[in-house]
């Protein structure tokens, strides 16, 4: 395959010269692949798990016998808060967006995404305002007012360190970097799908991916308005929740959970996206029922929207509200119950190979039932009442978000390994990862739905002896080490499969998608030639035909002029420019993140003042970049 | 090898021959209406519940308001001739009326800035009642809208000079254009919602 370069017309240069590396620490810094924004996605997200499995593991430290004082009551608050914070917001939504910024453009057949410098921007200002987040740390100390901060808790007399800023400022700026992610991913899988890509032979990972991008398009507003009045609160003197100057405190309960109550679906549609890709391809059937899997994902997305109250049935909203948040909770377990059936259906009859995705994919079914299950009953006002800020909370929303989304993302870590690196990780390493995660999971947070319903209340430091909760504390605890270890044998088998790891193929566990017709890793062009998209499973109608059910003749819907040229011998493919103004413009919103917390117009105004700089800079370069020739083996029929 | 045929992706297929950077802008303005919705969700959560004065009826002047209100529209107006005439190729009067687009924007904020600081005088500041918190806070995030498209704009018509438009260049403007009617849309929620009931 000879390449031949041919460089586009230099247009309006701003100040710095366009970058090209390929390699070194810069040609990451300037970066507009989606596949190497994906891995930096991916690995940026690891590590900040780690680092909030730390935060876990300390306060499991501090709880794992009554009456201990490892820990601080200060300390702990500080723990819980950047444990919830940086699960949610720093690293199991930007997982899932990160296997999207990998593998919605190769299962689609686009080149990349619609918008590839501003996919950077979102990716720096994620990574950064993290950064952001955790120096809080060194610069008088973290949050503590719990994830979902109620006011007044947060207010400038209540809580007048830093942290309150540090989470405020920080959500907010991670926020701009998620909706543009999210808006561009939107015009991604509407624009750029392959031809013959109809919206109903999308892979369902892309289905579920959109219906996300939607979500977040929607819900993050409303927590960006109420980070903003707080930050306005804190810094300028507003009264937005100063309940002495008759301002509603609950008002920030309201706009938190209009958008937090999506944002659990936000975290657990990529996660069924990727279950809906690895059971289909591990039992060698296609998914049953697709359209309904996409109905009722979109049905969630609609519903997500309507129940955030159940987050709010202690705080005296009256029985009417009461009764109708309850029952949009109820109805929202129907299409979350109809996919499970789904899945265990695609299952059923097939040739199921438990190969390491799929071991975590059937616990991912198991975990994330239980976790459903304890929700629905959580829907039941009386029943919250009762268990409302217990454990029992905090159990039922590990097993939805540790058992379901965690799980779901490790196997899809298992299954696009091979695809992202090349390498296969070991068979053998996997699977004791696997036997020491699941029961690590489920001896840490089964005994706490007990602790809970005994009234052991969550966010505490410490607890009494001899109150009957001993035991379920010290097995929670004990739990964390089995999880633990399985981790870290996860992360060191990634490591040891770079270099060592068996040699994949190009479609190592006979996939279905489009992602398996390239090379592994695919080479930075993705395909040379965009294959045609006739069924739902194109790779399988391909390779295995029988497997497939066809539903409509070939190319009827394949626009006749946008059909790929067929007995091509060369094409010329566009490959957008590197650039360093994402990351210019994103570093400068992170310094004006600190100009604003300290106070410091100075810093402020330079900020704003490079911001400016970076974003006429950004238009004047334009797109940019080259075409490159790529010669093609003589006969090409489907997928090269 | 006798001949070689080279497919060429210059021009790159796209599912719904909608240009990209307009079905963001759709995508955007989508997610935009719920940061206002938020926001005016906020003002009317608090209205009528500031304990002490200045109240809406003590300062608000209609009269100006519906003039600078007025103002913005016909902007809006003006906008849609800027469009046209770039379409046909009329650069001359392109340049015109998008000059004047950002002339009577920058009006609306000249009323805006009038306003706030006749306003302070009167007593009411951010900080002085829940009315002046939502109210400031909400008209003031429009104002920063209305700033940013007229930016957009002045920049589309230095852009005309500095190197050669054409009618193809038109998404641009239309994409500015959609934003534009859309903050001009939402004013007309604020000032009916804020301001016009308080006289009914
Ligand atoms: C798998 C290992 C994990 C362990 C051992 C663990 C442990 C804990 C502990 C001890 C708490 C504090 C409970 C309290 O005092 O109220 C907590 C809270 C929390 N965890 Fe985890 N967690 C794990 C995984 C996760 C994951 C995967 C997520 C989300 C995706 C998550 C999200 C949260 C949230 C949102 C809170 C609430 C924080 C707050 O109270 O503000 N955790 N976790
Ligand atoms: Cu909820």
């Amino acid at each position: 395959m000879a390449i031949g370069r041919q460089t586009a017309a230099a247009g309006h240069a701003g100040v710095l010269t366009r970058p090209t590396w390929t390699t070194g620490w810069a040609s990451w810094l300037t970066t507009v692949d989606h596949k190497r924004l994906g891995l930096l996605y991916i690995c940026t997200s690891f590590l900040f798990l780690g680092l909030a499995s730390v935060e876990a593991f300390l306060m499991r430290l501090q709880l794992a016998r009554p009456e201990q004082s490892l820990v601080s009551p200060d300390v702990f608050n500080q723990l819980f808060t950047m444990h919830g914070v940086t699960m949610v917001f720093l690293a199991i939504m930007p997982l899932g967006i990160g296997f999207a910024n990998y593998f919605v453009p190769l299962m689609i057949g686009a080149r990349d995404l619609a918008f590839p410098r501003l996919n950077a921007f979102g990716y720096w200002v994620y990574a950064l305002s993290g950064v952001f987040i955790y120096t809080s740390f060194f610069l008088g100390g973290a949050p503590d007012a719990g994830w979902f901060a109620y006011a007044p808790l947060t207010s400038l007399s209540n809580n007048p360190g830093n942290g309150i800023d540090f989470y405020m400022i920080g959500l907010l700026v991670s926020g701009v970097g998620t909706l543009v992610t999210a808006m561009n991913l939107i015009v991604t899988i509407i624009n750029m799908r392959a031809p013959g890509m109809t919206f109903m032979r999308l892979p369902l990972f892309v289905w579920m991916m959109l219906i996300t991008a939607f979500m977040i398009i929607f819900a993050f507003p409303p927590l960006t308005i109420a980070l903003f009045q707080v930050i306005m609160d804190r810094t300028f003197g507003t009264l937005f929740y100063v309940p002495e100057a008759g301002a509603l405190p609950i008002l920030w309960q309201h706009l938190f959970w209009i958008f937090g109550h999506p944002e659990v679906y936000i975290i657990i549609l990529p996660a069924f996206g990727v279950i809906s890709e690895v059971i289909p391809t591990f039992s060698r059937k296609p998914l049953f029922g697709y359209p309904i899997m996409v109905l009722s994902g979109i049905f969630i997305a609609f519903m997500g929207f309507a129940v955030w109250s159940h987050h709010m049935f202690t705080t005296g909203l009256g029985p009417v509200a009461n009764t109708a948040f309850s029952l949009t909770s109820f109805v929202i377990g129907i299409p979350t119950g109809i996919k499970i059936f789904n899945w265990i259906a695609t299952m059923w009859g097939g040739h199921v190979r438990f190969a390491v995705p799929m071991l975590y994919a059937t616990a991912f079914l198991l975990t994330f039932t239980l976790g459903g299950i304890t929700g629905i009953m959580l829907a039941i006002p009386p029943l919250d009442a009762q268990v409302q800020d217990t454990y029992f909370v905090v159990a039922h929303f590990h097993f939805v978000m540790g058992g379901g989304a965690l799980l779901s993302f490790l196997a899809g870590f298992y299954y696009w390994f091979p695809k992202m690196t090349g390498r296969l990780l070991p068979e053998g390493l996997g699977r004791l990862g696997f036997w020491l995660i699941v029961p690590g999971f489920y001896l840490i947070f089964w005994p706490q739905h007990f602790a809970g319903l005994l009234g052991m209340p969550r966010r505490i430091q410490t607890y009494e002896a001899g109150i009957g909760l001993d035991l379920y504390n010290l097995m929670s605890s004990a739990g964390t080490f089995v999880m633990g270890a399985g981790m870290v044998i996860v992360i060191f088998s990634a490591f040891w499969a770079l270099r060592k790891g068996r040699l994949a193929g190009d479609d190592p566990w006979d996939g279905r998608t489009l992602e398996w017709a390239t090379s592994s890793p695919p080479p930075h062009y993705d395909f040379d030639v965009v294959p045609e998209v006739n069924d739902r499973d194109p790779v399988w109608l391909l390779k295995h035909p029988h497997l497939v059910e066809r539903r409509d003749p070939i190319s009827e819907s394949v626009d006749p002029d946008h059909s790929p040229p067929k007995h091509v011998e060369q094409v010329s493919i566009h490959i957008p420019g590197q650039s360093w103004y994402p990351f210019i413009a994103s570093f400068a919103i992170f310094l004006g993140s600190y100009g604003l917390l300290f106070h410091n117009l100075l810093l402020g105004l330079f900020s704003v003042a490079v911001l400016f700089y970076a974003c006429y800079a950004w238009a004047l370069e334009g797109v940019g970049g080259h075409h490159e020739h790529i010669e093609l083996e003589p006969a090409v029929g489907g997928p090269a | 090898m006798s001949h070689t045929v080279v497919a060429h992706s210059h021009e790159e297929y796209r599912s719904t021959r909608l240009p990209d950077i307009k079905l963001m802008m759709w995508i955007f303005l989508a997610s935009d209406c719920m940061f206002f919705g938020s926001l005016i969700g906020s003002y009317l959560v608090y209205k009528d519940r500031s304990l002490v004065g200045p109240y809406p009826i003590d300062v608000f002047d209609i009269n100006l308001t519906t003039i600078s209100t007025f103002v913005l529209l016909m902007s809006s107006f003006l906008m849609v001739l800027a469009l046209h005439e770039l379409r046909v190729g009329n650069i001359k009067l392109f340049r015109l009326w998008t000059f004047g687009v950002a002339f009577f924007g920058s009006i609306f904020l000249g009323f805006q800035i009038f306003e706030f600081s006749h306003f302070v005088q009167e007593g009411l500041t951010l900080s002085q009642n829940l009315f002046g918190t939502t109210f400031f806070v909400l008209t003031g995030t429009h104002g920063v809208h209305v700033t940013i498209g007229v930016l957009l704009l002045l920049s589309l018509l230095i852009a005309s000079y500095v190197r050669p438009v054409a009618a193809k260049d038109s998404v641009y403007l239309e994409v500015v254009g959609l934003y534009w009617h859309f903050v001009d849309i939402v004013w007309i929620v604020i000032f009916t919602v804020v301001y016009l009931v308080e006289f009914v």
